[in-house]
This record gives C-alpha cells, sequence and structure tokens, in this order.
C-alpha cells in the first residue's frame, strides 16, 4: 500500500529514493505514526518531501492514492482486508459507543466487531447525503481520509472540528509554493546565483592564511607570508530582449529578470530586439530607429566565452523566422533563422526564456521552430525554468569545445 | 523515550509534534523551513526545555566552514608556543579546539544540536557534513583519533532557503515546513506570550494584523514575531480596541505600525492606500 504511494510520487516528479522509502518503513514500523491516518499523513510527509515546493504535488499524490484503494478493491469487505488491524479497532472505538463496545467485547471479539463495524459504515453511506451527525463523528476515521465517501466528508469542512483531520491534504494549503509560478526580484537573483562562477585573477592582495601556514611549518619556524588576489564573479552575460507586441503583457516579469540579473552579474550587456534578432539590435528603446547596432558589430564586440541569454515570447508568423524579408520592422536581406544560427554558433552557452506558459507552446509553430533550432534550450520564465536555463549555461561552457 | 508535545510557552501544530518526534525515534536530523518569524529557531530551543536536555546551537554565517564544528587545529598558537619553548607544544592535543559537533558528541546527556540558518554558509556546507551527521563520529587526523557519538543527538537544522540543498543531505533528513499560523493558532499564540490580555483588543489586533497581511504588493509581510512585538507595544501603550478601530477606517495605517512594517516602502504603500481610502470617503 505504500509502495502505492511511493511509486505515485516518483510519477509525480516528487524526488523521492528508495532511501526515505526505507526510512518511512522504519518510522512507521517504530510506531511514531500512532494508529491515525493524519499522523501518517504527517510523516509521511515529513519523510517523502524535501522542498516546500513538492507540498502541494503531495498533497494531491495522497489523496489520490488513498482514494484509489477503495475504487480498486470494490467491495467494503476487499478494502477492510487491506487495512491493518490495528487502524479498524481505533477507527472502531471512535464509530461505536462504549456500551456496544463492552457488548461486543462479551458476544464475539474481532469478528463481531468487524461485523458491527461494516453494518454502521453501509448506515453512515446511505446517510451521508442527507449530511447529519455521522459525517461530523467520522471525521477522524481512516475511511473518510481514504476517500471512502468524499462527497459525504466534504460537507461543512470549514466549520467542524473532526472534519478538518480528514481533508488536511485535501485543502491543499501549500499551492501557492509549488514551483510553476512567476518569479518576484529577489527569487530571480537567487536563481542567477546559480551562474556565478569565482575565480582568484589580477593582483594578490589578499593573506593566503592555510599557505602562510603550511609555508611556515615548512620553513620550520621562519614566518612565510602568502598572498593570493580576491576572488571575483567572472561570468559575462549577454541579454538580448525582446520588445514590443506581443510581449507587452510579460513588461512586468521581464524588468524583474533585468533588474535582477543587472545586480548579479557585473559583466552585463544588454540589446533589445523585436520578434526575432535580425541584422540590427538596439540598446535604448527609446531610440530604436536613429541608434541601432548592426548585429555584425555584436557579434565581434562579445567573444565567445560570453553566455547567452534571449528572452522572448517567440510568438510571431513563422515566415518571419524562415523568410528573408519577411520581419515587421525591417527588410531583412537573411532570414530570422540565418542570424539565430549566427548567434548560436558564435556564443555555444545560450538559453532562450520564453515568458509564454510552456503548455502553448506545441500550439505556436514559431515556438516549436524556435525550441528546435535552440536544441530544446528553451525554458520557461519560472523558478524553476530559470534554474534549469541556469545549470545549462553552467555545463554548456564546460561541455562544448571551444569554437572557431 | 519521552515525546514533544509542545511547552507553555510554543504551541506546536500536530504536524510540527509529528516530525520532531519522527526524528527524535529515528534519530535522524530535521530540517525546519519557513517564512522569517514563524519561530525556527525558538523550535530548538522549546524541544530542548520540553525535553529538559542540553542546547547547543551552532550559528551558520557566510564564512562558516564545515571544518569548524567538528574541531580547529590552532597552529598559530602552536607556532608561537614552539618559538617560547613552551613544554605543552609536544603534545598536539593541546592545539586542537572543539566545535559544537564534537561537543555535541560528547555530551553526558544527550543534546539538541542546533544549526541555524544551514543556507547562509556556502553551497558545498552540507555536503561536507554528510558523513558526520548520518554516522555521527569523525576522524581527527591530527592526532588519529576518532570522535563518536556515545548517544545521538537530535539535530535540528533550519533553513531561510536562500540556497538549495544537496540533494543528498536532504535525503537524510525529515523536513518539515512551518506554515504562517491560521487566526486560531496565532490567538494561542498570542494568549501564551501575553496571558491575560484583553479579548476585544486581542480580536482587533489579530483582524488588524490579517488584514495588513492580506494588503497585496508588500515587500515584507510581518509575521508571529512582529505580531508579538507589536502587541507588547500595544499592551505597554494601554491602547483600547476602539482606538485600534478608529485607525481602521479614517486612516489605513495601524497605530505603531513600526513594529509591523519593517520597510519604507511598505510604509509609502500604505501611506498612499490611506490617501486613496481618504479620498474614496
Amino acid at each position: 500500500m505504500f509502495l502505492d504511494l511511493f511509486l505515485s510520487l516518483r510519477n509525480a516528479k516528487v524526488p523521492v529514493s528508495l532511501r526515505e522509502y526505507l526510512t518511512l518503513l522504519e518510522a512507521v514500523s517504530k510506531g511514531v505514526a500512532g494508529f491515525s491516518v493524519e499522523d501518517f499523513y504527517y510523516l509521511s510527509r515529513s519523510v517523502l518531501v524535501k522542498d516546500e515546493r513538492n507540498l502541494d504535488k503531495f498533497d494531491r499524490v495522497f489523496g489520490q492514492v488513498f482514494k484509489g484503494v477503495v475504487t480498486e478493491a470494490g467491495s467494503l469487505e476487499e478494502f477492510i482486508a487491506q487495512i491493518p488491524e490495528q487502524w479498524l479497532r481505533a477507527m472502531a472505538e471512535k464509530l461505536l459507543s462504549p456500551e456496544e463496545m463492552a457488548e461486543i467485547q462479551g458476544a464475539g471479539g474481532f469478528e463481531e466487531l468487524m461485523e458491527r463495524l461494516r453494518q454502521r459504515l453501509a448506515e453512515q453511506n446511505e446517510e451521508h447525503h442527507g449530511g447529519n451527525k455521522w459525517i461530523g463523528t467520522a471525521g477522524t476515521s481512516p475511511f473518510g481520509a481514504y476517500g471512502y465517501n468524499p462527497a459525504g466528508i466534504r460537507i461543512g469542512q470549514a466549520t467542524n472540528r473532526h472534519n478538518r483531520a480528514t481533508k488536511v491534504w485535501d485543502r491543499r494549503d501549500f499551492k501557492n509554493l509549488d514551483d510553476n509560478l512567476e518569479l518576484g526580484t529577489r527569487n530571480f537573483r537567487m536563481a542567477l546565483r546559480r551562474l556565478r562562477k569565482f575565480a582568484r585573477e589580477g593582483a594578490a592582495t589578499e593573506l593566503d592564511l592555510d599557505a602562510t601556514i603550511t609555508g611556515t611549518a615548512r620553513a620550520g619556524g621562519w614566518l612565510d607570508v602568502h598572498m593570493r588576489p580576491e576572488r571575483h564573479n567572472k561570468i559575462k552575460v549577454l541579454l538580448l530582449l525582446d520588445v514590443g507586441g506581443s510581449m507587452d503583457p510579460h513588461i512586468r516579469v521581464c524588468e524583474e529578470l533585468f533588474s535582477a540579473a543587472r545586480s548579479e552579474f557585473k559583466h552585463l550587456e544588454h540589446y533589445y530586439f523585436h520578434n526575432c534578432p535580425y541584422g540590427h539590435l538596439w540598446r535604448d528603446n527609446a531610440r530604436r530607429w536613429d541608434d541601432r547596432v548592426p548585429t555584425w558589430e555584436v557579434l565581434n564586440t562579445y567573444p565567445p566565452d560570453w553566455k547567452l541569454v534571449i528572452v522572448g515570447d517567440a510568438s510571431m508568423s513563422p515566415w518571419e523566422i524562415s523568410t528573408p524579408g519577411a520581419a515587421v520592422e525591417e527588410w531583412n536581406e537573411e532570414s530570422g533563422a540565418e542570424w539565430m544560427r549566427r548567434l548560436l554558433d558564435h556564443w555555444p552557452a545560450a538559453v532562450w526564456l520564453n515568458p509564454s506558459p510552456p503548455r502553448h507552446w506545441q500550439w505556436t509553430e514559431s515556438i516549436a521552430m524556435l525550441h528546435e533550432q535552440m536544441a530544446g534550450r528553451m525554458y520557461p520564465m519560472t523558478l524553476e525554468g530559470l534554474d534549469q536555463a541556469m545549470r545549462e549555461l553552467n555545463r554548456g561552457s564546460a561541455g562544448l569545445a571551444p569554437p572557431r | 523515550m519521552s515525546k514533544f508535545t509542545g511547552t507553555e510557552s510554543y504551541i506546536a501544530t500536530p504536524d510540527l509534534m509529528v516530525a520532531v518526534n519522527a526524528a527524535l525515534t529515528l534519530e535522524r536530523p530535521l530540517l525546519i523551513k519557513g517564512e522569517p518569524g514563524t519561530g525556527k529557531t525558538v523550535l530548538a530551543q522549546e524541544v530542548a526545555k520540553a525535553l529538559g536536555r542540553p542546547l547547543i546551537s551552532w550559528h551558520i554565517k557566510s564564512t562558516t566552514k564545515a571544518q569548524q564544528g567538528l574541531y580547529e587545529y590552532d597552529a598559530v598558537a602552536r607556532l608561537r608556543d614552539s618559538q617560547l619553548g613552551d613544554p605543552r607544544v609536544h603534545d598536539i592535543g593541546n592545539y586542537i579546539v572543539k566545535g559544537k559537533l564534537w561537543q555535541a558528541f560528547e555530551a553526558e546527556t544527550t543534546p539538541i544540536l542546533l544549526i541555524d540558518e544551514i543556507d547562509k554558509a556556502d553551497i558545498e556546507f552540507p555536503n561536507d557534513l554528510l558523513l558526520e551527521l548520518d554516522r555521527m563520529e569523525f576522524h581527527v587526523y591530527e592526532t588519529r583519533q576518532v570522535v563518536k557519538a556515545a548517544k545521538r543527538p537530535l539535530v535540528i537544522i533550519t533553513s531561510n532557503n536562500e540556497k538549495e540543498l544537496p540533494d543528498a543531505f536532504l535525503r537524510r533528513c525529515f523536513f518539515h515546513y512551518i506554515r504562517f499560523p491560521d487566526r486560531d493558532t496565532m490567538a494561542q499564540i498570542v494568549e501564551v506570550h501575553y496571558p491575560g490580555i484583553k479579548p476585544a483588543l486581542l480580536q482587533q489586533a489579530l483582524a488588524v494584523f490579517f488584514d495588513v497581511r492580506e494588503v497585496p504588493g508588500l515587500k515584507k509581510k510581518p509575521s508571529t514575531s512582529e505580531l508579538l512585538d507589536w502587541i507588547k507595544l500595544l499592551v505597554s501603550e494601554d491602547l483600547s480596541p476602539d482606538e485600534l478601530r478608529a485607525g481602521d477606517t479614517k486612516n489605513l495605517i495601524p497605530k505603531l505600525h513600526g513594529a509591523l512594517l519593517k520597510n519604507e516602502q511598505d510604509v509609502h504603500l500604505f501611506e498612499r492606500l490611506a490617501f486613496m481610502n481618504r479620498r474614496g470617503n
């Protein structure tokens, strides 16, 4: 039963490993969870989820898995057979009055107890739709948690204290923490920080204490001072931003990315383009007509060790990429695809950040085209996407041979 | 083994109790995350108090190295002693300074070890502590000695999410995310800190507080610790609930807002909202 949970979590891309699963089993066998499903939910959450961004996924999977047990099993008997005996007993104590318990103890023991429980549950099932006291009292029973009758349990959730227990995961409190949301500047900066690469360059101005001590010890006590240069972030980033037209709804998020990048990288240069880079780029949006820079000049200015980050929604007519002369704002002798190829050849470490949601990508032909041209290095502008993009940039610099 | 169920001065939610008890039972580290000011660091102190165990806290800074938690070799002192001809110099053990982890491993009663704000340190920091936290032992190179915990201490680690922690490290921990308390829990928390506070004042203060948190576009939402400070001010100024309420309609800025809003822009935002509100009336 726990294995189902484990596998479903893996399917839902919650990173759980065998180690966590074994820990969960160990904890359960040591009785940490007691016999309440709520505790089991808390325990498994604490063992299996290590990042608050995955809590919402976990809640969803937990709800599904333990609902699934009932639908697959079909009848009530089969379902009861799947639940550990202790839980059943604990539940019986909750459902049956003390007098009834005593009577059962006298009469027939466990079988009798189960029989009575079954009747009671069947009864409860029928009365669920009326929404009377049964629903409230069964709030903490595993049946409720397993979604034996989800429709019934949800009645009056907000007010009834007992019901609160069953639907902890149904509330999905952690929805906001999912990492597919848009970002603020600070989050951007944290993600961009991945790209930092420190190197010691320049004049030796800092005392290297460790080397001094080792050197002194080696020299038999004669002071041997070692100096070293300061650490600097030596990453250089070239940022190309799409402006105007279809990018208007994304202005805010682009501004945030830009200001985050500004404060994060010492070597940052930016240029604007419209829809797709062609023969000209510009620095200042207000003077885009009279202060344009030929793309060739940009290509020749920044050497291949710069990282290229293109930000744009890549949504346009497919001809604007494939055909010469189809650009909306200028007469382009060469197609957008040709220019893209040039940029990518020159800067092997490159990514495209796309603020439009990935689920729309496959419906827009131009996005698919650019995605292909970027060799899959197009990422959504979410925390997760940015994170992947930065990883890719780091990898790209190490993995590829220096170009021409 | 005794179980943690919260203390007189700390309200623990059921999920937090399960997480702490799981970490206690299985002797694994417990990683605590959550909004700033939701009581992550205080948790360790309260667990120590509740279980009657000593607390050893290790506060992490950006310059902290994992090695410092184990031990440090004071080479400079030894060098000085050697030049002064001090006889102590012959025993290298005299120059090994024990770190917090060592102290925790050696302690007579099993302590609680708090590793505070682990995300402040270098990215590699958690990885460097993997084996030490897993096996609760380490090797002292200088003295050829193995330090091993007789009883495994409960390790509580807090993080503010400034850096991602490595997967291998996370796999070895229990994890708990302290959610922002809801209104009922918040009322309990305030009650615990200021017993006998006037219910009307508490109600009103909480209403204002949660309203402030709802305001869109705040840079730093006020959290539990700010609320407690603010209520302390309210109590010491002896404001009546009516005065608080009056503050609500006339201008939006709550009384003594300095305790709640820590950011100039946020105060400006409030002033703007208040201005618009007044014009609307």
